[in-house]
């Protein structure tokens, strides 16, 4: 009898540590994964950076951490006598991407929270209108946008750069506003005129602040879309209205006739740097917004 | 994309749902509520509608009219002023078929070398970069959505690392992978070659490819992930007690369950790579068997814009049929899933 349960129990010993020993190997296993990916997509960036702050005699040397550290690129990004004009390029994204965001969210608002809490018919209809729009192909409105801008000499005004924009930025913002708003719990706001609050203070102490969040992710993805636009600008921005991307796409360097790569790379360093830590910042409400328009 | 909405039973059948199972006394307030419901919503939708038509519709169908027109400007063969005129479809036969106008005012065919002899070898440049880039990503993808599933420490870490690609402008990231691919650059360091990655037509590609996979696969598995975690955990534990293997549980619970979510992150993700531009105009310029069909459109506007105009349409028109035959064969039904299953959960 005592034998049985003795090796009864060491049978379940032994079981356990084998599941134990599974358990582990499979952890292991998740950490070497997770560190792969995390390699994957941070080596070339960090490349980007070590390039960014290394001396151009020095551009394709293979060390691989920060050796030659200069700010000598940053210098020739922001240098005019170069042909660079990445401070002005930089105001110019800041300008068209904001004025297109908040020309999106003042439209997209209103849309996205009668298509998050109304019943209306063509509701599907609208959606699906809206999620094709965002979808839709830059280059097939960029023909004639082009014709119709240079007719009326808009080539090169910042109007020519945000219109079209809107068109992707604005289904985006409202398609991800729906969801988010989807998600929100407005029973509060009827919970909150029960306990005696006016229409008015409902919406400013329950509403604003519920919607806030939301809004401001809707806000920094619109943005980010925006900000990276190169297609559209490459054909109808001029010199003096070039976003980011067009002048990085464009740059030149000390020496003509040889690729900057240095000063490349210290100039998408600074229009990357702000991007990557507000995305890092606000990384939980991002994905949320990136992912709610597709899967809920 | 609203292909399989039939706008006139699913609405319906949404508007009806709250009030389902009270009985028929109550439809009668319904629609009165409903109908000021819907004047409202037509108040908050109508304007974004307007504005789409002005920077979407009107530039459309202007395309159109402009493809049906010549273009102006000085006959490239002949040397004469063309002053426009009705053309008929003569814009898309010279593209679709490759005819060109002969010095002679006849038509022949395009000579190799000029843009009208490219548009088939661009839709397949364009094709191949999709099924090539969507296939990665969807592999690779799926695989750090798994990872990205698991409990453990340091995941947020994780997380935030994937969203790096993500934020780099696509500008960018061309201009960091033309670096990596340089002659002298860090990918022929590690790996001992010396390929002149942009100097021909096999490694363009690759390199090309590698860069899009880099940028877009995190988007793909953040997408999948959202997908995973809508499984609740019970069924694993459930077919996990049945004796199911690890791959049994995959095949037949994670696959289907993930499916619709990995569906639209498929149609995502291919009509955002058939309009695939940023990355071959900045890394090769369109050389080396990279001209995708946005780069032509670019290419041929600088040209004559009523050409252009026929082939941004017919662009158009051919990723819409890929949006609708995923809409409609494929199962991909993102009006449905982004309506937040209208017919589960509507209030």
């Amino acid at each position: 009898m005592s034998t049985m349960t003795e090796t009864a129990t060491a049978h379940a010993a032994a079981a356990k540590s084998v599941a134990r020993r599974r358990e582990r190997w499979a952890s292991s296993r998740t950490y070497i994964s997770a560190a792969i990916i995390v390699l994957w997509c941070l080596l070339p960036f960090y490349w980007m950076v070590v390039t960014a702050f290394r001396d151009v005699g020095y551009t394709f040397d293979p060390t691989p951490f920060f050796t030659h550290v200069t700010w000598d690129n940053f210098a020739t990004a922001f240098s005019s006598e170069m042909g660079n004009h990445l401070d002005r390029a930089l105001l110019n994204s800041l300008f068209i991407s904001g004025v297109t965001t908040i020309v999106a969210l003042l439209f997209g608002v209103f849309a996205a929270y009668a298509l998050a809490r109304l019943n209306f018919r063509g509701k599907f209809l609208v959606l699906g209108m809206i999620l094709g729009a965002s979808m839709f192909p830059g280059v097939a409105i960029v023909t004639p946008l082009f014709q119709l801008f240079t007719s009326i000499n808009w080539t090169g005004t910042y109007q020519a750069l945000i219109i079209p924009n809107i068109s992707f930025v604005l289904p985006l913002t409202v398609y991800t506003l729906t969801s988010f708003f989807r998600e929100m719990p407005w029973e509060l706001e009827e919970a909150a005129r029960i306990d005696g609050c006016t229409a008015g203070q409902a919406f400013r102490k329950v509403i604003l602040p519920l919607a806030a969040p939301a809004v401001f992710t809707t806000a920094i993805l619109a943005f980010i879309a925006a900000w990276n636009e190169y297609l559209i600008a490459s054909i109808l921005s001029s010199d003096a209205t070039q976003t980011v991307t067009v002048a990085i796409a464009g740059f030149t360097g000390s020496q003509p006739h040889q690729e900057p790569y240095t000063a490349v790379m210290a100039a998408g360093t600074v229009v990357t740097i702000p991007l990557v830590v507000l995305v890092l910042i606000f990384q939980r409400k991002i994905v949320a917004g990136l992912t709610a328009g597709a899967v809920k | 994309m609203s292909a399989n909405v039939d706008p006139q039973a699913k609405p319906e059948t949404a508007v009806r749902k709250p009030d389902g199972g009270k009985g028929g006394s109550k439809e009668v307030g319904m629609d009165r509520k409903e109908k000021t419901q819907g004047r409202l919503a037509a108040l908050l939708i109508v304007p974004t509608l307007v504005v789409l038509a002005i920077v979407i519709l009107y530039p459309v169908i202007n395309a159109i009219i402009m493809s049906l027109e010549h273009d102006e400007g000085l006959d490239p063969v002949t040397g004469t002023f063309v002053a426009g005129g009705f053309a008929g479809i003569s814009n898309y036969t010279h593209w679709l078929f490759q005819q060109c106008t002969g010095p002679g005012g006849e038509t022949v065919s395009c000579p190799p070398g000029t843009l009208g002899a490219q548009f088939w070898s661009s839709t397949g440049v364009t094709f191949f970069f999709t099924v090539v880039t969507v296939f990665f990503e969807t592999l690779l993808g799926f695989w750090m959505a798994v990872i990205m599933a698991r409990a453990f420490k340091g995941r947020s870490i994780l997380r935030a690392a994937v969203l790096v690609p993500w934020a780099i402008p696509t500008a960018v990231t061309a201009k960091l992978w033309f670096f990596i691919f340089a002659f002298d650059g860090i990918a022929n360091t590690l790996f001992n070659t010396s390929i002149l990655w942009t100097g021909s037509e096999g490694p363009a590609r690759a390199a090309i490819i590698i860069a899009d996979v880099w940028k877009t696969t995190p988007f793909m598995a953040l997408l999948i992930l959202a997908g995973l975690q809508m499984i609740p955990a019970d069924i694993y534990e459930a077919a996990k007690v049945d004796g199911a293997s690890t791959w049994q549980r995959f095949r037949l619970i994670t696959l289907p369950l993930v499916k619709p979510a990995l569906m639209v992150a498929i149609l995502f993700r291919t009509l955002d790579a058939l309009r695939m531009y940023d990355l071959p105009a900045i890394m090769t310029g369109g050389a080396n068997g990279t001209t995708t069909l946005s780069i032509l459109v670019v290419n041929q506007i600088r040209i004559g814009f009523n050409s252009a105009a026929a082939l941004s349409t017919i662009t158009f028109i051919i990723i819409f049929i890929v949006a609708f035959i995923f809409v409609r064969f494929l199962g991909a039904n993102a009006v449905e899933t982004a309506s937040g299953g209208a017919r589960g959960k509507n209030k």
